[in-house]
């Protein structure tokens, strides 16, 4: 008892102890790396429908994404993407670049494992939560949606 | 003028999304994983309750490059698959609807997995 | 029953060689000059960051035999230990030589631990030369502790950097070097701190306790000693047990400082210091045998503090218990 008492007392302590970080240069730079993200996905976006105005806004979407995620995907083999990350934070991890850099980033570090064990084993350490409860809450909205439809 | 105002709009809304991100890393300690999963059910719940298109016509890029955009396009994606198919949709609609997104991930990783190696940090 | 912790040794083994070896970001840190040798790359040549850990420790390990001018069949016993799972790095490494093997683990305190371990083992009077060695990698552990290396997050303010590198010395009856005299072996401490990326406040409860211990047993106190280091409690950590010392009743001066700390310079970024199996036994095997050597120290305490968490158990949602083992060296 007189522990628990203790241990709360000691953790309200270091709370206050530990150093105060001034928010603003990290959420100005999510902000801004964020954006130009978004910007670039944008032009490509722009520009596809420029060279191919054949294709659908769906499917220049679908491409914009695939665009993305292959840069992201190699800006982290070549270790760049960490680094912007570090800078930026929230800013590179929000965007679909973040979601790619979260498996693309194990898979490189377990190759070590071999191919199986390693990179396709690990690969979802990260980003396999996003996968699970995107594909669990759309199939709970698609039930609801279903059930609806009925009446 | 019009698409440097598309793009502007792009730029502020893309930005404020990643912000609002850091945001709650900052204020929550969430690890990254935590923060993806979040703006997903986010985009779900925008797309179901079918607000997102309105957002999306406004924004561009600015809400679809966030992983927000993701979640929209599973909801999206089953409630087009139920509409069409039934009950069936609801297991068939949201991968297929994200299919492109998740090969491509999956595929590009497997792929610089096999050619880079992890780098020390500095 | 008399809780023994603290034996004040009789024959006082004397540290007759030390040898360090360190990564390249360790070398451009503040003790960069003491180190024996600086890798040019965190790889050592190796195919892994695991197999060049093992690699580290096996160098640390030939490195100081070499300079303690003693052969391989001269050593009686190795104790050793890191930071990775089963201590495969030290197992590993140990594979290589003809001698007995004890492995240690004691999180980041694991070089006062084997220090420990192996004057007690020669002043019982069973060896001659025992060796004792310590490493981490930055590599290996934030894969097994954290997150890949190529995850673009950010690191939390109070988080430490684990060095990379690797100490080792040669404990002997023969010899010259600094004597090791007493020795304070700590309780498991747990004071309810959670957040794996704040080390330093949970470890800093562990060094209270055993700093307390070993004052009253040897009827010592601070300014008894030249010099107070602990090991990796980091900025905030040291900061804390200053304060908690205090409530106690005794101040730490000037004559206290930490290896985590001082570790790496401003400028590299490391936000709370150094942490890691490596971060003390680096230090101690270097700069401040050193310093002793050169007679600027007479009477060190030294006190590194280990975190015994998992990457399991912290998943699991439980608080992170601590170790801390003092041991004293006079020259």
């Amino acid at each position: 008892m007189e522990d628990k008492k203790r241990n709360e007392a000691y953790n309200k302590y270091v709370s206050a102890k530990i150093p105060k970080t001034r928010p603003w240069p990290t959420l100005f730079n999510s902000f801004w790396v964020g954006g130009v993200i978004c910007l670039i996905g944008q032009g490509v976006n722009d520009l596809l429908l420029l060279i191919f105005p054949s294709l659908s806004e769906q499917s220049a979407w679908a491409y914009t994404l695939i665009v993305l995620i292959f840069i992201a995907s190699f800006l982290t083999g070549i270790g760049v993407y960490d680094q912007i990350g570090k800078f930026a934070g929230g800013g590179s991890i929000v965007p679909i670049t973040g979601f790619s850099n979260s498996i693309t980033s194990p898979s490189i570090e377990f190759k070590s494992e071999g191919i199986v064990y390693g990179i396709c084993v690990k690969m979802f350490t990260i980003a396999g939560p996003v996968i699970v409860f995107g594909v669990v809450s759309s199939m709970v909205v698609g039930l609801i949606y279903w059930i609806i439809s009925l009446f | 003028m019009d698409i440097f105002l598309t793009y502007l709009i792009v730029f502020l809304i893309g930005g404020f999304v990643c912000m609002l991100g850091e945001l709650l890393i900052i204020t929550t300690n969430m690890t990254s994983a935590r923060i993806l999963v979040t703006f997903v059910l986010i985009g779900v719940f925008l797309e179901a309750v079918g607000v997102f298109d309105y957002i999306s016509d406004f924004a561009k890029a600015g809400i679809n490059v966030p992983i927000v955009g993701f979640g929209a396009s599973l909801a999206k994606g089953v409630i087009g698959a139920v509409e069409s198919q039934g009950l069936l949709g609801v297991f068939t609609g949201g991968l297929t609807a994200t299919a492109g997104g998740i090969a491509a991930a999956i595929g590009f990783a497997f792929l610089f997995a096999l050619i880079f190696k992890s780098h020390t940090k500095k | 029953m008399k809780l023994v912790q603290t034996i004040i040794l009789k024959k006082q083994p004397r540290i007759i060689g030390s040898y360090t070896i360190v990564g390249p970001k360790e070398g451009n840190g503040n003790f960069g000059p003491y180190f024996d040798y600086v890798m040019k790359d965190d790889c050592f040549g190796e195919e892994t960051y695991e197999k060049a850990e093992r690699k580290m420790l096996e160098s640390a390990v030939t490195g100081v035999i070499e300079k303690a001018k003693l052969s391989v069949k001269d050593i009686d016993i190795m104790i050793a230990g890191d930071l990775l799972n089963q201590i495969v790095s030290s197992s590993y490494a140990a594979r290589a030589f003809q001698f007995p093997f004890l492995g240690v683990y004691g999180a980041c305190s694991t070089m006062a631990e084997s220090v420990a371990v192996g004057s007690v083992l020669i002043d019982g009077g069973y060896f001659d030369n025992v060796v004792c060695c310590t490493g981490s990698h930055f590599s290996t552990a934030e894969r097994q502790y954290r997150f890949p290396l190529e995850l673009g997050n950010q690191r939390p303010p109070t988080s430490q950097w684990t060095v990379t590198g690797a100490g080792s010395c040669i404990l002997s009856l023969k010899g010259e070097g600094p004597r090791v005299t007493m020795v304070t072996f700590g309780k498991v401490i747990d004071w309810g701190i959670n957040d794996v990326n704040n080390m330093g406040a949970a470890m800093a409860p562990a060094v209270r306790d055993t700093m307390l211990r070993h004052f009253k047993n040897t009827k010592t106190s601070p300014n008894d000693y030249d010099l107070i280091v602990t090991g990796d409690l980091g900025k905030l950590g040291s900061e804390i047990l200053i304060d908690l010392m205090e409530d106690e009743g005794i101040t730490l001066g000037v004559n206290y400082c930490d290896c985590g700390q001082m570790y790496f310079k401003r400028d590299q970024k490391t936000l709370c210091g150094a942490s890691g199996a490596g971060c003390c036994a680096t230090v101690f095997n270097s700069y401040l045998m050193a310093k002793m050597r050169e007679g600027q120290y007479k009477k060190i305490l030294f006190l590194p503090t280990g975190a015994l968490l998992s990457a399991t158990s912290t998943q699991q949602g439980d608080t992170i218990p601590s170790v801390c083992h003092a041991i004293v060296i006079e020259m």
